[in-house]
């Protein structure tokens, strides 16, 4: 089975007329795999237009502290890398959104970037979101998408040059993951207007899908960004509503969050 | 092109740049400072006036005789970095990195530490030059060593203990890395060895490098030869690279990095990352770490807090695989047996970590025999260790 092409991109040029996307981001194995599935179906089934989902490792430097407790927890539970491709495949058999990875890049060295890849396209995946990977180091992973058709989803951050900026919107497939402030994973009062510019030099640099990811926690937040990006990642919110209140919870949080998808 | 001219970002297949994309700006800022630091006389002046004003450079060397009858009667000489102002070898690259930072105009300099050496070093010169210092160190580190906690403290540098992980050096890095990607536009991080993205592992080399430089003319000095071998301990190995760099291009010279084997590097207790671990990527370099299948990686053991990290620095991995030099496991028995002999026969205390080499340096000699001239780095002392040796060898009268 091959991903559907270009599946994340169509999910994001489909909201684009009303809205934007929402991209909602949860670790595989938190609280456990079965209700980790269970989560992403739930925030899949209430506004999330593309689900990210994280994979557990132990020294992920760019997540604070909610991310880390979870995937922590996730890795004390038993959390193996197979677990991410059942994950995947269990979900897109319940929900049609297309499903990406997010993961640090050694645990992929290790599994084996091809093999890596040919399980995620398997399972029905589409894609990766490489947080410590940056397309200067990263040709055996252009060849692995490219062989694939998975997308390569690059961060470009504020302090990014215009010249990485072009590089990275080249380098990427699906969209570019556009860091909304110089920092970690977590909820923010504010949203950095620092994403804002960010986004316009991407655009400038050819960028056609530009989604903005860290710090957004409310509906309010996901609407000010659709305001000029394609879509809002959401990750630390959803987390935190998991953590606390389950699925349910979770699933009420996704809705709301969902609001600021849609024009008034 | 001799080996001593490898510069980055790749030692053979290792090293690199796997780092978040907020990172690549300072990284290059770094890059581009420290390029036009090298070519500019008057730092390589400054640098060398802070280590004869303010170190105490050039360390001495000592030949020890009396523990040299343990080592199989070869003649055995230390290179004593422990001599040196903050104790250790580790406030060679933190003046070079210090003046970096004010030459790129920042004022915050953050900072890992396992043992307290690299942060006290860090305390110090951020003192010294009149900057904002933050120390992040495993909580597990910071109890046993209280004392270098204090220390920076007292030196005007706040230590936050990490909680996260393993809670010792591995994830005070991870720490400072989310410090530094989110206050990069202030703040420099002041790496403390020769691990992490490039340029760390070539310019923390390059301060370093001064060890093995001072040491190879003051063996020929003494003795009119180059030394037979070379011993050093390796945690992230700054010390190790320092003293070898001066005889990579001297092929009569053998080089041992002596890594911590902790209980043994058979149990599952151990920090010989070269010695038990394979390729992968941590703190920012492809290098030699220890691993489980799913590419996690998985805490290390050592007595010693500075030799108790998983991975290594990628030019030691690429010294390793094209076999110029050797890297073998040391346990904690051995290297504190080792400690107390220095300290029995020479009247030298050194730092758990340098008796690693020590240990090293016993088998060694006894494999080369009498005719053998050892050189070792001594690379820091051992009074922030008295608690710890107080505990192994029950020195502390209990009421």
């Amino acid at each position: 089975m091959n991903p559907t092409p270009d599946a994340v991109g169509a999910a994001i040029d489909s909201k684009k007329a009303s809205g934007g996307a929402l991209i909602g981001y949860l670790p595989v194995g938190f609280p456990d795999l079965a209700t980790s599935i269970d989560a992403a179906v739930a925030i899949a089934e209430n506004g999330v237009d593309i689900l990210e989902l994280g994979l557990p490792y132990s020294d992920p430097v760019m997540d604070g502290p909610v991310i880390q407790k979870a995937t922590q927890s996730a890795l004390a539970g038993g959390f193996r890398l197979a677990h991410a491709f059942e994950a995947v495949h269990a979900i897109s058999a319940r929900v049609r959104v297309p499903v990406v990875l997010m993961t640090y890049w050694n645990p992929v060295l290790q599994y084996g970037v091809d093999r890596f890849a040919d399980d995620l396209v398997a399972a029905g995946g589409s894609g990766i979101i490489t947080p410590d990977l940056i397309p200067d180091d990263a040709a055996d992973w252009f060849a692995a998408s490219d062989r694939t058709g998975l997308d390569r989803i690059f961060l470009a951050a504020p302090s990014s040059t215009d010249q990485r900026l072009r590089m990275i919107t080249e380098s990427s497939r699906g969209f570019v993951y556009a860091v909304s402030t110089m920092g970690i994973t977590g909820a923010r009062s504010e949203v950095d207007s620092a994403a804002r510019a960010l986004v316009g030099r991407l655009r400038d640099a050819g960028a056609k899908r530009a989604c903005v990811g860290l710090g957004i926690s409310s509906a309010r937040q996901v609407r000010e960004i659709l305001d000029y990006a394609d879509g809002a990642i959401v990750g630390s919110a959803l987390v935190s509503a998991l953590d606390t209140g389950g699925v349910a919870e979770l699933a009420r949080t996704a809705s709301a969050l969902s609001v600021g998808t849609r024009l008034i | 092109m001799g080996l001593r001219d490898a510069s980055g970002p790749y030692f053979g297949d290792y090293g690199g740049r796997f780092v978040p994309e907020s990172l690549v700006e300072a990284l290059d800022e770094l890059t581009a400072e420290y390029d036009a630091a090298k070519a500019d006389p008057a730092f390589a002046a400054e640098f060398a006036k802070l280590g004869a004003t303010y170190t105490g450079r050039p360390s001495i060397i000592t030949e020890v005789p009396r523990f040299a009858e343990h080592a199989g009667g070869a003649r055995v000489i230390l290179k004593r970095e422990d001599l040196n102002h903050t104790g250790s070898h580790k406030i060679n690259n933190v003046l070079g990195q210090a003046l970096l930072t004010k030459r790129i105009g920042k004022h915050r300099v953050i900072a890992e530490t396992g043992a307290g050496q690299h942060g006290v070093a860090t305390a110090t010169a951020a003192a010294l030059m009149g900057m904002e210092c933050v120390v992040y160190m495993g909580e597990v580190d910071t109890q046993r060593q209280a004392l270098n906690v204090a220390r920076m403290r007292l030196l005007g540098a706040e230590v936050i203990p990490v909680t996260t992980g393993s809670r010792t050096l591995k994830d005070a890095i991870n720490e400072a890395m989310r410090d530094w990607v989110t206050n990069v536009a202030t703040t420099n991080y002041i790496f403390g060895t020769v691990a992490g993205p490039h340029p760390f592992p070539a310019m923390v080399r390059d301060f370093q490098k001064i060890i093995g430089d001072e040491a190879r003319q003051q063996v020929l000095d003494l003795t009119g030869a180059l030394p037979d071998a070379v011993a050093a301990c390796v945690g992230g190995g700054s010390n190790a690279i320092g003293i070898f760099d001066a005889f990579l291009d001297d092929e009569s010279v053998a080089l041992y990095g002596f890594e911590a084997a902790g209980d043994g590097a058979d149990t599952p207790r151990h920090a010989a990352t070269i010695s038990k671990g394979r390729p992968g990527i941590l703190h920012g370099a492809r290098s030699y770490l220890l691993q489980d299948d799913d590419g996690q990686t998985i805490e290390s053991h050592s007595i010693s807090a500075g030799l108790d990290y998983p991975g290594v620095g990628p030019e030691h991995a690429w010294l390793a695989d094209i076999a110029r030099a050797r890297y073998l496991p040391i346990t904690d028995t051995a290297a504190m047996d080792a400690f107390r002999l220095l300290a029995r026969t020479e009247g030298i205390i050194p730092a758990i970590e340098s008796a690693h080499a020590l240990a090293g340096t016993i088998n060694l000699g006894r494999e080369l025999g009498p005719d053998a001239t050892i050189l070792v780095s001594l690379s820091g002392r051992g009074d922030k260790d008295m608690e710890t040796a107080g505990e192994w060898f029950d020195l502390v009268d209990r009421s």
